[in-house]
């Protein structure tokens, strides 16, 4: 078939296309959810798609440190890459920040720390160098995790496993499973953990737990690698969120740690993020780093610096930091807030079901429970966006939205089957790992 | 039976729960003898680790990449006349960085705008962005964008355009081999290898002419297999600055579409280009790179797009949803800022014009540089043929000078340059040729 094509090729204006055989590829499945809310035009929707915090008005926000560091910033910076000197700052303030200034791990730079485009980024350059430097091994995901986590990892070609994490039954964590999966996997697994602010579940392990978890990861010699996306958004407070670090760290685990500036710092479109691997001396760090820069320049060469301007600034000012605290603290009130609401208004109308998980859960998040059917009703019929999990992005409530959103759940589920529609939900979730072709 | 804990650990405490929940999960059958075995591993001090090796202990130390590295050598070197011809950054006449003031004006125009958030920009870019980039790089009014034909995603600048359309490649065209020119920028064959791609080499540079192997190319791009992928370098190649002739283009193009090869160029220099635009007048599909780093001098903004002309509008559609799935599990969406500048500018007339002047500007001294430096030499009597100095185009001088001659030149005298003798011009001012061409002369006349 492609010989017959190419022979005609010669003609080239009215020969077959390269590409004709390419499908439609699925749309993302949270980015997709934003796409159907903006083509919309009820006056009444709402996008609880994406976790991208709103105000009360359900506007974006800017955060007063970001403006702060912008008008530090404006007309004084080149715009050349500057690899070293940019880098080097946001790295330094990014270690600080997730291990503690204080920590041996900074003070004696026993770090591999490299600027990532956000999150995802610094998940994918991890994934690329656990494949360079371990071709077999595979990387184990929560049930469930963040959807793009499986994309990376098969991106990067590394084989993918998942552990037990969630129960959908009590919402929330399946510890026994969780510590029977992190038991029966190989010794020497790399692990992906959330440590703090679970995404999409909002469930996290207690400390005792994370105790646990970090002892039995000791015994397998399993290597932990963290997904740090909400640093202070969990508990409204930077150290104690990461708390799991600290603890794995006492251990002595030399863990890795994709760190993303998005939504703490409410730097979404500047793609602000870190990875850091921790080693057992400065010489070490030197040549994992160096590894980590090959892998970084066959992709996009250096990170963009403006975003990351931003962050060191607002970092190293002492005052830009204490305000960009106080900023976290707010929108963690304003959340917690709406949790408490969503909740009291379905209370009040009289749910049959179960709303307890709605303010139990953590971060951004809330794991509803709610399935695929009900989902996409509350999108036809209530210009309701979600993703199909369940996953409501709480920032995405307001004040002035919340009893339009407790009623329209209270609609579509005070005649439903909870258990086995959740337990649907559930198993609908989990994720097929291929969208190609 | 459970095994006992040692009595000394044997108080209420955190510590305690901690280690009953551990001796739980310990098969009981465990004896006693074996627990105190384990004592050294289960301790109630908190700050007590199993401070083992990490799993990344046989990580060797990776090779500095061969231009970036140049600059690192630079600036470890404490010598007052040391001057940085290495990377291709533009510089002024007293040898600093340029933020050209049309982008000033742009970014505080951005700034100034508080309506302005930081939201997430789609998975495919700023689409201002996406399709001023198409009409600068094809021409507003190109049949490929009338028609819907075109794709185009915005990337992490020209790396980031070239590893989306790699990875695209890898996963959707039937053949896996790219044909790059012989030499061609260092971070090309390692893109396309990480991409997914095999790298094979098609003859460009002819070291007896400084010019193009014009023969050897079109004998191994038309023995190339049907349908394999060609690297072009769109005007301005990199490293040698030599490239073909319009009339030698035309040739080219011929052969390829003949032969079913299908054109990937790499556009780092020039805002448009016109072999770009031939290419794409037959009615053919290419991949174009496109990247603002030098052009407007946004290098650390990382503003690039890679576009895609296809058959047709339903087939464009299709590849922009596929390129979306190697977008998202690389970075998600791009970063916004430098895009937003490059939109600025771009959609605005008397900003657009301020740019091309300000562009020529660069052009013009860079230019101005390749003569002073031609006529030094000249001056100097060294010997040997300078007139590609001031042949080839765009940035770089593909001088001619071995590895030997290279490092005795950054050894003597301070110079700083990769070791296949290319120089950044734009490193190069009034003042500093004299110095460069001291050196040029004795390499020349030194070294074998």
């Amino acid at each position: 078939m492609w010989r017959r094509c190419l022979w005609r090729r010669g003609i080239s204006s009215s020969a077959a296309g390269w590409w004709d055989h390419v499908g439609a590829a699925p749309k993302d499945p949270i980015l997709g959810v934003t796409e159907a809310f903006l083509a919309d035009t009820s006056p009444r929707k709402i996008n609880l798609g994406v976790g991208a915090y709103r105000d009360d008005e359900g506007r974006p926000v800017v955060l007063q440190c970001v403006r702060g560091a912008e008008t530090k910033l404006a007309g004084s910076q080149f715009l050349e890459s500057l690899p070293n000197a940019v880098n080097t700052k946001l790295v330094e303030e990014s270690v600080q920040l997730v291990y503690g200034k204080e920590t041996d791990i900074v003070q004696e730079r026993r770090f591999a720390g490299i600027q990532a485009l956000s999150g995802t980024g610094a998940c994918r350059l991890f994934a690329e160098f656990q494949r360079r430097f371990y071709p077999e091994s595979p990387i184990y995901l929560p049930v469930p995790t963040w959807s793009n986590h499986h994309n990376i990892w098969r991106d990067a070609q590394v084989p993918v496993r998942t552990f037990r994490y969630y129960h959908p039954d009590s919402k929330g964590l399946y510890f026994g499973a969780l510590m029977d999966d992190i038991k029966s996997a190989p010794d020497n697994s790399f692990f992906l953990l959330h440590p703090c602010a679970h995404n999409p579940t909002g469930v996290d392990p207690n400390e005792e737990q994370w105790r646990e978890i970090s002892h039995e990861f000791k015994v397998k010699n399993h290597f932990p690698f963290f997904d740090m996306a909400y640093q202070g958004l969990a508990s409204g407070d930077i150290d104690t969120d990461s708390k799991a670090i600290k603890i794995f760290r006492e251990d002595g685990h030399l863990i890795g740690c994709a760190q993303s500036f998005t939504k703490i710092m409410g730097l979404y479109g500047h793609r602000v993020g870190c990875l850091s691997i921790l080693s057992v001396d400065e010489n070490q760090a030197i040549a994992v780093r160096s590894q980590l820069q090959q892998i970084a320049r066959a992709m996009y060469s250096s990170p963009p610096v403006h975003g990351s301007l931003l962050v060191s600034t607002i970092l190293g000012d002492s005052q830009l930091k204490a305000l960009w605290e106080e900023e976290v603290k707010a929108m963690v009130a304003r959340i917690i807030r709406m949790r408490a609401k969503l909740r009291e208004s379905l209370e009040k109308l009289d749910s049959p079901l179960n709303w307890e998980h709605i303010t139990n859960q953590v971060g951004m998040f809330c794991f509803s429970g709610l399935s695929p059917e009900y989902v996409d009703h509350l999108a036809r019929k209530f210009h309701i966006y979600m993703t199909r999990d369940g996953r409501i992005s709480m920032a995405g409530v307001t004040t002035s939205n919340v009893d339009y959103l407790a009623n329209a759940i209270h609609e579509v589920t005070r005649f439903g089957q909870e258990d086995s529609s959740q337990r649907r939900s559930f198993n609908a979730f989990i994720p097929h790992i291929s969208y190609a072709n | 039976m459970h095994p006992q804990l040692p009595s000394h650990l044997a108080q209420g405490s955190a510590t305690d729960r901690r280690l009953n929940s551990l001796l739980r999960h310990i098969d009981p059958s465990i004896a006693s003898s074996s627990l105190s075995s384990m004592d050294s591993q289960i301790s109630a001090s908190p700050t007590s680790g199993f401070h083992g090796d990490s799993v990344f202990a046989h990580v060797v130390q990776a090779p500095e990449d061969s231009i970036l590295g140049v600059t690192v050598a630079y600036n470890k070197d404490p010598s007052p006349i040391k001057l940085n011809l290495g990377v291709g950054a533009y510089r002024t006449e007293e040898g600093k960085p340029v933020v050209l003031n049309v982008v000033r004006r742009a970014e505080q125009l951005l700034v100034n705008d508080r309506s302005r958030v930081k939201e997430y920009l789609p998975i495919v870019g700023l689409a201002d962005f996406n399709k001023l980039s198409a009409k600068l790089i094809f021409g507003a009014d190109s049949p490929a964008i009338q028609e819907n034909r075109v794709t185009t995603v915005q990337c992490l600048s020209g790396t980031g355009s070239l590893r989306v359309g790699a990875e695209f490649l890898g996963r959707h065209y039937h053949e896996r081999t790219i044909y790059i020119p012989q030499p061609t920028w260092g971070n090309h064959p390692k893109i396309f290898n990480l991409g997914g791609l095999s790298v094979k080499y098609y003859r460009y540079y002819d070291p007896a002419t400084w010019g193009l192997h014009f023969q050897g190319l079109l004998e191994d791009l038309g023995s190339a297999p049907s349908g394999a992928i060609v690297l072009l370098h769109a005007c301005a190649h990199n490293p040698t600055g030599v490239d073909p002739t319009l009339e030698q283009w035309g040739q080219i193009r011929q052969l390829m579409r003949s032969k079913g090869l299908l054109p990937f160029f790499d556009s780092a220099y020039q805002a448009n280009a016109q072999s770009v635009r031939m290419f794409v007048a037959d009615g053919g599909e290419c991949l174009v790179a496109q990247s603002y780093a030098k052009n407007m001098g946004l290098y650390g903004e990382r503003v690039g797009a890679l576009s895609i002309v296809c058959k047709n509008a339903n087939v464009a559609s299709r590849v922009e949803s596929q390129l979306k799935l190697v977008i998202r599990p690389m970075f998600s969406n791009p970063p916004i800022h430098g895009a937003s500048i490059v939109a600025t500018i771009l959609k605005d007339r008397n900003m657009y014009d301020e740019w091309t002047v300000e562009l020529k500007a660069m052009a013009d001294r860079i230019i101005s540089m390749r003569h002073k430096l031609f006529e030094a030499l000249c001056a100097r009597g060294t010997p040997g043929d300078w007139s590609h100095i001031i042949k080839q185009i765009g940035m770089f001088t593909f001088t001619g000078l071995n590895s030997e001659q290279v490092a005795f030149m950054t050894k003597e005298y301070h110079i700083y340059m990769t070791s296949d003798g290319r120089i950044s011009m734009a490193g190069l001012s009034s003042k500093t040729v004299p110095h460069l061409a001291d050196a040029i002369h004795a390499a020349v006349t030194r070294v074998g």
